[in-house]
This record gives structure tokens, C-alpha cells and sequence, in this order.
């Protein structure tokens, strides 16, 4: 049923470049986020190194052409190891003058510029509140723009379908896709694909897409705008099988795989919150797995039902965000009083309250590690990357099972929407933690606990001869009767925060990256990872003696962590909030690090963290 | 997960679900009735005993679950619904029996409650409604008279109160019931129709709280007020009451009206009790009656519907509904899924 014909090979022969940053930007109903998220596919396919930041606003649909509809998504691709989705981009596709006037700021000088000019007419620009047109002003011409009539061109290309203008005009994002596959040299054939799947029974949507994005294919080869086009060839990834993986897929992965290690069956309560949902969509396909997902009434049912099924002995988890993480104070505090396995996945974004619903931030650390009423330690662990999101799913799930703890695990709204390249691992080479639930009446007591773990026996309604009653109320220790004597409180108290203390003996010493001692040690956590491993590393040829820290453990931290410290001559600490590792590094070890600190509701870009360091380093001399 | 259950070890007695707890109630209140109802009831339902789950929030009556002998979990304020019904999802197999009160289950539970109703998870509530906070020492609650004077409303509070049986039937409640602390025969039987129905049992029961509220039911509960202000509704019995049951409730067109017995009006007219009428518009009708002039308070089964499923059993029907369609899940399969690459 295919119309589309073979394309002849390109006639220009194309440069071989090591990396691009290339973003869509439009309307929050022009597809940018499928766009960008197709040609990440592609070029992940084709073997570069990928990451993502896909950007878009909390508004489903705010008014069209309006600078809050705004909707971009950001792709850095190279044969070089990519660890950001870089700083300033060299092609920028503007669908529209709002898309333009907003993301303008970050596209290089010289850089490429495709703006679809159908929508520059004097309402359009009202719409973005923009006085004149920049396609005809030469305020843009430090760029290489290329003014494409997008819609013009998109129907011409299926006004035989007999489809109407507005669907049409939907088909525009894949005229502008098709442009970019022929700029980088790569093959429509994943694409193809996907459009089959997606639109598989509407075959005039199929026929459209495929010819829209033929014809932004062919338009570049027949008229030969660009005059030139490149190819990024693949990147040198260590061997194996990688698929491309955002930090919610991974998460949702790692649960899945940690339900199968532990041989439990995994319970997740969530109610609906961005950017935390997807992981609520991932796992409940995976029915096939005896995977149960309860979308609860609230944020408070959410947790208190996977409290429940895990004292009825599932690996039980409950996925949230923001103020969501809020209303689950409470329960929090009863799963440390009770003593049963609960991992917590709080997937960051920016506040106080609703915030910024849809951008990423780290600000709840320290809610993370203190907010509870009461001494009510949790260990705590973050994820680096969006791959890493899989692994530390696991050591969260490990940690619950193996102390009988709630566990929380950070991520946040960049790793969360964010790609990259997963080396797919080998099943067998992750441990299994099988759990043993307390089987027999002799000597059981609730709260009678392993000496080298201190975690209590987990025993499951439905066992003949293991009756017991549990609650928030304080217990004495060994038998959990309720006991509010003075002495008995506070031995409680210690013996809780023991076993989370005590966690620190089972999590690997550290070591850092980069050089081993030196100048300056860099401290940090969770999704600033890329940006300062490239930072660290673009200063380290410099000549710089600097180390990196990337905390996987934040509670505890691990045992090793003062000494390392005490081997460089400053620490600095990066965040994106207003320095709470910070304030847990000061406080605990007495170190005079500094902050770098940014609540923009963006991920640090690696020029942020070199201007920093460079700073730090160049003031050092003042004392020595 | 293994389901499996041993066969009883020998007959159980009200003595095998006591436990060795000093129980911390006030002497005198309504709650030690209702602690040895259900302990009376559990040992005749057949079932083992470590397959009873007591679970509950927050207040006097959730001290409950510390007092029997079975697995029990004593949780958060109003919670208790939520927490119950994770252990029903995964486990569906257990008898798990919910302890909550007036202030736990319909002020700071509220959301938990109509939710787990519209589930219709198998769990047996058990609302003790003395209609006052009783733990926190005599603030009024969501089911206290009007213009109650209480610690907290010393000039009389201001909000209506919620009727809890209409609260369930709206919340399209599988099973509505209500008894009293002191009528232990009825509370038994109740317990025991609430005990063989799949879905959510909800059991108002009317409880007095000798310190801060007593006597908040005496106007049912005195021996001479009794049957002029009670009606015990049967299914398939007419609706009758009165010290000589001597009084009726008959239809008139679409409502309800009292009349007297005798005098041409027999039994064969009045009014005889569907518990499993279709239309949940009966039972909130009954629900509602004792508000006017007149009327008696009803007790007994409101209504009882066994044809909707619980939500436990299709939960996990629909998993291995799945697991039928594409074969058990692998692991191994589903972190190459996708679209992949081989890197040499």
C-alpha cells in the first residue's frame, strides 16, 4: 500500500562532524515531543551516543501561538561519548514566531535556523507579542536561516489524499522531521515504522505522515537549500546491546527486575502526578509480570495501600512528585515505625507547592532526609542518569527487602523525561535478594531482630502461628508489644537509626573520578551528573587536578566519604536548589565546601559549571 | 505467593481470638460489647485464624486490632481503608475486618471510605458511631447533632451531620447494615451476615461513649423507648414496630408514610423489606427515614447485593487474564524489547 519511492542517494557529498545539538521547538500541538523523539530513535539506531531534554509546558494546549505553549525538545548526538544535551544548539526548527522568540537565545551564531514561515503572518506575531517580523527585519542574520513554507508545502504533498487542511497541517512536524534526516544523512526507516504502528488501521494517516516526511526529504534534495549536509558517524560505546531508554522506562524496568531478584510480586500504588506517571503507564503493561498497579484515590491511599500489600508481603513501591511527595509525610513515618519494606520513587520538580509542574529540580533532599515528624531516619538513594534510573531501582528494592526499611528514591523531571543509550544487561550477572518470609511459630517474635542487619522478621498474614499486631503506636523492642516507658522510647529511637546507619557497611566505599586527590573536589548528586562529568572533564585538559563525587547513597553516606574529602584542597558542591547536600556536607563533616546553585527549573549547562571552577581555581592562588 | 490454607487444628472459641493485651478502653464503654460480639462471630465463620487481618485507623475504636488474636495492623488516622485494601489486592484470600469510628472513617477518612465502597473490596467495616471524638477528649464529629455542644463547639456546632448509611448507600455500598453496642443478639447476626457477603460490608454500629457522649443513643437503646423508636428490617418481612407491634411503614406512591395497624390496615400492606433491591434509591430512602417526625431509626441489613465483583477478584482475574493472552512475562525479553542495537 506504500506510495513512497525509493529516494535517490544524496547528491552533495555530506561533512563527517562529531557531534550536533539540534532542538524542535513549536506549539505544544505540534509534535515536537514525537518529532524530537523520533529522531533520537533514529540516530540512537544508527549507533551514536545520545542525550535528551525534552522541555514542554505544564498546559496541555495553552493558547496556540503563545509564548507559554511553547514546546521544545533538545537532542545532543556525537560519535563521542555525550553526557549532556549540550549547552547552545546548532540547528534550531522553530515551528512558529513564539517557538522562535523563546529558544532563540540558545542557537549558536552561523547556526541553522528552519522556521516555518506559513506562520509568521501579523496575528502569529501578535500572538508571541512580537512587534516586527524577524524573517524580514535581518535581526536574525548572524544565523544561517532557512524560511520554509512548512504548511504550504506539507499539503501540496497530500492534497491528493483528500484529507482536510487541518489534519493536513498536523502532517507538517513530519515535513520538517524529513528535512532534518536528509541534513544528518540518515535513513527514514524507523520512522516508517513507527508511523505504521502508531496509525496501524488508518491507512490515509499513514499515507500522510510517511509522504509528509518524504516530501521534507526530498524538498532539501531537490531544491538544495542547505547546500550541505553532515554525517555524525557512529560512537565507539563499549560492546554489547543498548536501546534507547528514558529515566521513567528505566525506572519502571529496574522495578520489574527487582520483583523477579527478590521473588516478590511488585505492588504499586500511585495516583496520577507529572513527571512521575509514566512510570504508573510503564508498569501497568506489564500485567504478564503479576505486576499490580492500583491508581489510588490519592497521593495518601497511594502509599498507605502499598504499606498494606507489603505487609502482605509484596514488593511494594508508590511513585509521586512534588506535592504529592507532601501528602505522604504521614505514612512515611508508619512504615519507619512498622518496619516493612516500601520503596518511595520521588521524581523531583520545581516548587513550593505546584510549582513548575513540568521542570526539573533537586530541592528535596533535605524533605527526603528529614521530613518526618519525629526521629524517622530513611535511607535514601538518587539516580545519576536515565539509565541509571534501572539500577538504582534496584538498590532501593535491595535495601527495603534486605533491612526491612521504606527506602526513598530520587530522580527528577530531567532524568525522568531524559535518554540515553542503555547498555541492556545480561539477566544473570544482577544478584537475586530472594526474601524469606518468617515461616514457623517457635521463637517468633515481631520485633526479635537479625543481629547483623537489625531488620525484623517478615511475616506475612496467613501463617499459621505468626499472629501479631503492629501500628504507629511505639512498641518495645523483640516482642512489639505497645510500650511508652521513657527508656524503652529512646532505646527505639537508636535502634532505628542504628539499622539505617549501619546500611553504610553494605554500599561500596568511594572513589572518585577523575583525579584522586588535588585541587578541587566536586560533590554532587543525582541528574547534575552529565553536566559535570563533561565540565570536569574539559577542565581536567586543562591541566586541572579536580575529582568528582556523584553520591548514589545519600542516606547513609558512604563510610569513606570525610576522607576522600580531606584529599582535596576545596570542595564545591553543585545543586540545583539552594545548596542542601551542601548544608548535609558542612554540617557533617565540618568542610568549608561551596555552592553552585541554580532554581531555574533547568538542568546546569556544562559552560555554568566550567565558569565555576575556573573561578574557584583561579582564586585559589590568593592562599597559597 | 502461596494461598495455601491448613485445615483448622481444632474447633476455635471466642477464648482462641482474645488476646494476652490489657485492653485501655474507659470502664463502661460501648466498646467491650462489641469487642465480645466479634469474637464471638469470628470462631463460628469456619475459618482459620491466621487468616484474619483486623486493620484500623486512628481513634478508640482502633485500638481493636491490639485486642484480637489474629494478624492485625493498627494504622494512620483514616487510612485504614487504603492500607486494606493493598492487603486485599494482593491477598484476596484473607478475612480482613476493619475497626474505624465516626471521626476516622467519615471526617479525616472520608476519601478512603467512599472509595473502597465504590471498589467494592472485600472488607468488613465496622463503623463505631458514638458521635462524638472520644481519643482527643470530647470534640464534636462528622456525625454529631447539630449544634452539639462540645470542647471544641462550646456554643454549639454549626455543620450538619453526616447520616453514614446514606453516606455508604450513596457511595453505591454493596452491603449496608446497622446495630447497637447493646442489642448483642442482633449485633451477632449482623456481624454474621456481613461476614458471608464477598464485597465491602459496611456495619454502622451505634456505640455509646459513657464519658464524653453518654446517652447519645439512650432515646434507642432504653429498654421503654426500644421498640417505639426502633424498626428491625428483615428481608421479606413487612416493615413493622411499636412496644405492641402495633405500627407500619407502607408505600404512598413514592414515599414513605407511618400507619397504624388495625382499623383495615394489616400487615399485607405495609411495606416489605427488599435488602437486595436494584435501585440503591430504597435503600437511601431507609437510610433517611429516621429524620422525620415520627418515623423509627431502622436496624438490620439496609441492603445487601451480591452481583457486583470485588475488586480483588478482577484485579487479579484480569492479570492472569493476561498472563493467559501472552504467556507469563520474560524478564530477559523485556529489556531487549524495543528498538535495539548491537554494539561489537
Amino acid at each position: 500500500m506504500s506510495t513512497l519511492i525509493t529516494l535517490p542517494p544524496s547528491k552533495t557529498k555530506p561533512e563527517v562532524i562529531d557531534s550536533a545539538v539540534i532542538r524542535f521547538a513549536g506549539d505544544s500541538g505540534d509534535g515536537m515531543q514525537i518529532t524530537g523523539s523520533q529522531f533520537t530513535n533514529t540516530v540512537a539506531l544508527y549507533g551514536n551516543d545520545i542525550r535528551t531534554f525534552p522541555d514542554y509546558p505544564a498546559e496541555i494546549r495553552a493558547p496556540a501561538g503563545t509564548l507559554p505553549g511553547v514546546s521544545g525538545f533538545q537532542l545532543h548526538f556525537s560519535s563521542d561519548d555525550v553526557s549532556t544535551p549540550g549547552d547552545a544548539v546548532d540547528v534550531l526548527i522553530a515551528m512558529n514566531p513564539a517557538a522562535l522568540k523563546v529558544n532563540i537565545a540558545d542557537l549558536k551564531a552561523n547556526g541553522i535556523l528552519i522556521v516555518n514561515s506559513d506562520s509568521f503572518t501579523e496575528s502569529d506575531l501578535r500572538k508571541a507579542q512580537m512587534t516586527a517580523n524577524p524573517l524580514e527585519d535581518h535581526s536574525l542574520d548572524k544565523f544561517r536561516l532557512f524560511s520554509v513554507e512548512l504548511e504550504r508545502l506539507t499539503r501540496r504533498a497530500l492534497e491528493h489524499l483528500g484529507l482536510d487542511a487541518k489534519s493536513m497541517d498536523r502532517c507538517k512536524n513530519f515535513f520538517a522531521l524529513g528535512m532534518c534526516y536528509w541534513l544528518y544523512n540518515r535513513s527514514m526507516d524507523s520512522t516508517v515504522r513507527w508511523i505504521e504502528d502508531k496509525f496501524k488501521g488508518k491507512p490515509l494517516l499513514t499515507e500522510a505522515n510517511k509522504l509528509a516526511m518524504q516530501a521534507g526529504y526530498s524538498y532539501c534534495e531537490a531544491t538544495e537549500a542547505f547546500q550541505i549536509s553532515y554525517e555524525i558517524p557512529r560512537a565507539q560505546l563499549s560492546p554489547g546491546l543498548y536501546r534507547n531508554l528514558s529515566g521513567n522506562q528505566a525506572l519502571a524496568l529496574g522495578l520489574v527486575t527487582a520483583s523477579q531478584k527478590s521473588g516478590l510480586r511488585l505492588f504499586q500504588g500511585s495516583y496520577p502526578i507529572t513527571p512521575a506517571s509514566d512510570i504508573l503507564h510503564e508498569l501497568s503493561q506489564y500485567k504478564d509480570f503479576g505486576v499490580m498497579t492500583f491508581q489510588a484515590e490519592d497521593e495518601i491511599a497511594a502509599i498507605t495501600s502499598a504499606i498494606g500489600a507489603s505487609y502482605a508481603g509484596a514488593l511494594a513501591i508508590t511513585t509521586t512528585s512534588g506535592p504529592g511527595m507532601s501528602l505522604k509525610t504521614e505514612a512515611l513515618g508508619l512504615a519507619v515505625a512498622i518496619e516493612l519494606p516500601l520503596v518511595i520513587c520521588n521524581i523531583q520538580r520545581g516548587g513550593p507547592s505546584t510549582g513548575l509542574p513540568t521542570k526539573t529540580e533537586q530541592a528535596d533532599l533535605l524533605q527526603a532526609l528529614f521530613g518526618r515528624n519525629s526521629e524517622a531516619p530513611i535511607p535514601v538513594v538518587a539516580a545519576a542518569t536515565p539509565a541509571d534510573c534501572f539500577w538504582v531501582a534496584l538498590e532501593a528494592c535491595r535495601i527495603a527487602v534486605k533491612y526491612m526499611v521504606p527506602v526513598i528514591l530520587l530522580s527528577d523531571g530531567y532524568l525522568a523525561n531524559g535518554a540515553e543509550p542503555w547498555h541492556v544487561p545480561e539477566l544473570n550477572d544482577i544478584p537475586d535478594f530472594k526474601v524469606q518470609f518468617a515461616k514457623t511459630a517457635e521463637g517468633f517474635l515481631p520485633y526479635k531482630r537479625d543481629p547483623q542487619t537489625l531488620a525484623r522478621p517478615w511475616a506475612v498474614p496467613g501463617t499459621r502461628g505468626l499472629e501479631h499486631r503492629i501500628g504507629g503506636l511505639e512498641k518495645q523492642d523483640v516482642s512489639g508489644n505497645i510500650n511508652y516507658e521513657p527508656l524503652n522510647h529512646e532505646n527505639m529511637v537508636r535502634i532505628r537509626a542504628a539499622k539505617v546507619a549501619g546500611i553504610a557497611q553494605d554500599i561500596p566505599e568511594i572513589v572518585p573520578s577523575g583525579d584522586p586527590e588535588g585541587e578541587l573536589l566536586i560533590v554532587a548528586w543525582g541528574s547534575t551528573h552529565g553536566a559535570i562529568t563533561a565540565a570536569v572533564r574539559a577542565q581536567r585538559e586543562k591541566g586541572h587536578k579536580i575529582g568528582h563525587v556523584h553520591l548514589r547513597h545519600l542516606n547513609p553516606l558512604a563510610s569513606n566519604l570525610g576522607e576522600v574529602i580531606s584529599r582535596y584542597k576545596r570542595v564545591l558542591v553543585p545543586e540545583l536548589n539552594m545548596g542542601q547536600l551542601l548544608w548535609v556536607l558542612r554540617a557533617k563533616y565540618l568542610v568549608d565546601a561551596v555552592g553552585l546553585n541554580k532554581i531555574q527549573g533547568r538542568p546546569f549547562k556544562q559552560a555554568e559549571l566550567e565558569q565555576k571552577i575556573e573561578e574557584m581555581l583561579g582564586s585559589q592562588e590568593n592562599f597559597t | 505467593m502461596s494461598t495455601t490454607t491448613l485445615p483448622p487444628i481444632a474447633p476455635l472459641t471466642k477464648k482462641d481470638f482474645q488476646t494476652d493485651q490489657e485492653v485501655r478502653w474507659c470502664p463502661g464503654c460501648g466498646d467491650y460489647a462489641i469487642l465480645s460480639a466479634v469474637q464471638s462471630v469470628f470462631p463460628e465463620l469456619g475459618i482459620a485464624r491466621e487468616n484474619f487481618v483486623v486493620v484500623s485507623g486512628i481513634g478508640c475504636s482502633s485500638r481493636f486490632p491490639y485486642y484480637m488474636n489474629t494478624f492485625g495492623f493498627h494504622t494512620i488516622h483514616g487510612r485504614a481503608p487504603a492500607v486494606a485494601t493493598g492487603i486485599k489486592a494482593l491477598r484476596p484470600d484473607l478475612e480482613v475486618w476493619l475497626a474505624t469510628g465516626d471521626g476516622d472513617a467519615l471526617s479525616i477518612g472520608g476519601n478512603h471510605t467512599i472509595h473502597m465502597l465504590r471498589r467494592n473490596v472485600g472488607i468488613k467495616v465496622l463503623l463505631f458511631n458514638n458521635r462524638i471524638y472520644g481519643l482527643t477528649k470530647g470534640q464534636y464529629s462528622p456525625t454529631s447533632e447539630l449544634n452539639k455542644k462540645s470542647k471544641s463547639t462550646p456554643f454549639g456546632s454549626l455543620d450538619r451531620p453526616f447520616n453514614p448509611l446514606s453516606l455508604a448507600i450513596g457511595a453505591e455500598a454493596t452491603f449496608v447494615a446497622r446495630s447497637v453496642d447493646v442489642f448483642q443478639g442482633h449485633l451477632k447476626e449482623t456481624l454474621k451476615l456481613a461476614a458471608a457477603h464477598k464485597g465491602s460490608a459496611f456495619v454502622e454500629i451505634l456505640q455509646n461513649c459513657n464519658i464524653f457522649n453518654d446517652g447519645a443513643w439512650f432515646s434507642l437503646t432504653e429498654r421503654e423507648a426500644r421498640s417505639e423508636h426502633v424498626i428491625q428490617l428483615e428481608h421479606g418481612k413487612p416493615l413493622v414496630f411499636g412496644k405492641n407491634r402495633d405500627k407500619g411503614i407502607r408505600m404512598n406512591s413514592l414515599d414513605m408514610e407511618v400507619v397504624p395497624l388495625g382499623k383495615g390496615i394489616t400487615e399485607k400492606d405495609l411495606l416489605v423489606h427488599d435488602a437486595h433491591h436494584l435501585e440503591a434509591a430504597y435503600a437511601f430512602q431507609l437510610s433517611q427515614m429516621e429524620k422525620r417526625p415520627g418515623f423509627p431509626t431502622p436496624i438490620g441489613v439496609l441492603r445487601s447485593w451480591e452481583d457486583v465483583p470485588r475488586y480483588e477478584d478482577v484485579m487479579n482475574q484480569q492479570i492472569n487474564d493476561v498472563i493467559a493472552k501472552r504467556g507469563a512475562g520474560d524478564l530477559a525479553k523485556l529489556l531487549r524489547a524495543g528498538d535495539t542495537w548491537e554494539v561489537k
